[in-house]
């Protein structure tokens, strides 16, 4: 179960623990393909090249695997889809959840990495 | 500075923007379409779209998709996610700065940006939004499994996502602010048929509260200014939408007191040269089909400008 992006897909626990430990700075976005979420991934995958030293990823919300993000204490009262995790050297460092424009994505990324 | 000259720019890439640009390109004309977002606008927000002619049931995704790649097969250029740093169009030659390193020039502008849906603006909107406040029942209705929601608003979306969302929820109230709906008849006699639904009338939210997630409201009642409050586990919002026509305020394209765009019968605004199509302009009715529609004619006054 992997999403229709351009981004890079994260499958599994496993793949999760693997983005994390070999990337300094992570951001996830954890959705669907719903009208929340497709324009979060548009900026994800705009901002990459501007962005080298981020990893930009996804993950289905659905997969039975992301509960890795949807149990975080960081997301607990999330009700609205997508979940934006941000991470640093593998620890959450800002959480999001609906849809974001470009301007809040940028003030994240430039505030956290 | 980047710079670039095309016979036409259009702001806005939704249903209006892409058929301007389809009608412009297939007529020779060179077009740059800008977004502030992806493309789409807010057709990407409906989940199903089925009352667009010759086309069945399809996602709001998909068509704006189709579209867009119909733009860009006949020569249109599309630019996402754009920042509008600075406009000049009380001038022959139209000038669009973007992202503080492009310079667009064009004889012809049409702004089609569409619109956005309206925030209630009350305390805890913003702090909340996401974490039980939502504008998509689509979206976010599966969170509310058998929880207690409000719907807020009294059109046709206010309506029939309230019906929608007793698929979720086990107790629907809507909340709105007049004594009567402005909902077609039968979805106001589908809402007051389910067992599930009740309503408050003549109330306004005056304010969310919660710490994690919504955990209640506080509403007034307009009529006799008496204020109450809710638990509640959830809150969908649909008032209607707002146009977005702020970045417009100093270029001298004159709005009306909604904020929308004022045009003639052809779509030009007070401004030669500037036109407007879809949400964001003085209309009754706002439908994808009135947006291809708005699209169409100021593509066609468009190039009857360019080529004058």
């Amino acid at each position: 179960m992997i999403l229709s992006t351009n981004l890079k897909h994260i499958a599994s626990r496993d793949e999760h623990a693997k983005t994390l430990a070999e990337n300094e700075n992570v951001m996830v976005c954890c959705g669907r393909m719903g009208p929340m979420c497709i324009p979060v991934y548009g900026v994800m995958e705009q901002l990459q090249s501007q962005y080298p030293h981020v990893a930009f990823t996804d993950m289905a919300f659905d997969h039975p695997e992301a509960d890795v993000i949807r149990n975080l204490p960081e997301a607990r009262g999330f009700m609205g889809l997508p979940f934006v995790i941000y991470y640093k050297n593998g620890k959450v460092v800002e959480a999001k959840s609906s849809i974001q424009s470009k301007e809040q994505i940028i003030e994240v990324l430039d505030r956290v990495f | 500075m980047k710079k670039k000259t095309y016979d036409a720019i259009i702001i806005g890439a939704g249903a209006a923007g892409l058929t301007a640009g389809i009608y412009l390109s297939r007529g020779k004309a060179s077009v740059l379409i800008l977004d502030t977002a992806i493309p789409g606008g807010q057709m990407i927000l409906t989940h199903q779209v089925a009352n667009y002619p010759g086309v069945p049931s399809t996602s709001g995704y998909a068509l704006s998709q189709t579209m867009k790649e119909q733009a860009v097969s006949f020569g249109c250029e599309v630019e996402s996610n754009v920042s509008i740093s600075n406009m000049i169009l009380d001038a022959d030659h139209k000038q669009i700065e973007v992202n503080n390193d492009s310079v667009y020039t064009s004889k012809v502008v049409i702004i089609a940006s569409g619109g956005r849906s309206r925030m209630l603006q009350v305390a805890g909107e913003n702090e909340l939004k996401g974490r039980g406040i939502s504008y998509c029942a689509t979206c976010d209705g599966d969170f509310f499994q058998d929880k207690e929601i409000a719907v807020v608003g009294g059109g046709n979306s206010a309506l029939e996502e309230a019906v929608s969302l007793t698929r979720y929820a086990c107790k629907v109230t809507i909340i709105h602010e007049f004594d009567h709906f402005q909902a077609f008849d039968h979805a106001v006699e589908a809402a007051k048929a389910n067992d599930k639904i009740n309503f408050i009338m003549d109330t306004h939210i005056t304010s969310f509260k919660g710490k994690d997630s919504l955990e209640s409201i506080e509403y007034k009642n307009l009529k006799t200014g008496e204020t109450q409050s809710m638990a509640l586990d959830g809150c969908f919002v649909f008032i209607g939408y707002q146009p977005n026509t702020e970045f417009l305020k100093r270029t001298g394209v004159e709005l009306n007191s909604r904020d929308e765009i004022m045009t003639d019968e052809d779509l030009q605004t007070n401004i030669p040269g500037v036109l407007a199509a879809g949400d964001c302009r003085m209309k009754k009715v706002r439908q994808i089909t009135t947006a291809v529609a708005d699209g169409t004619i100021s593509g066609m006054k468009a190039l009857e400008i360019i080529h004058r």
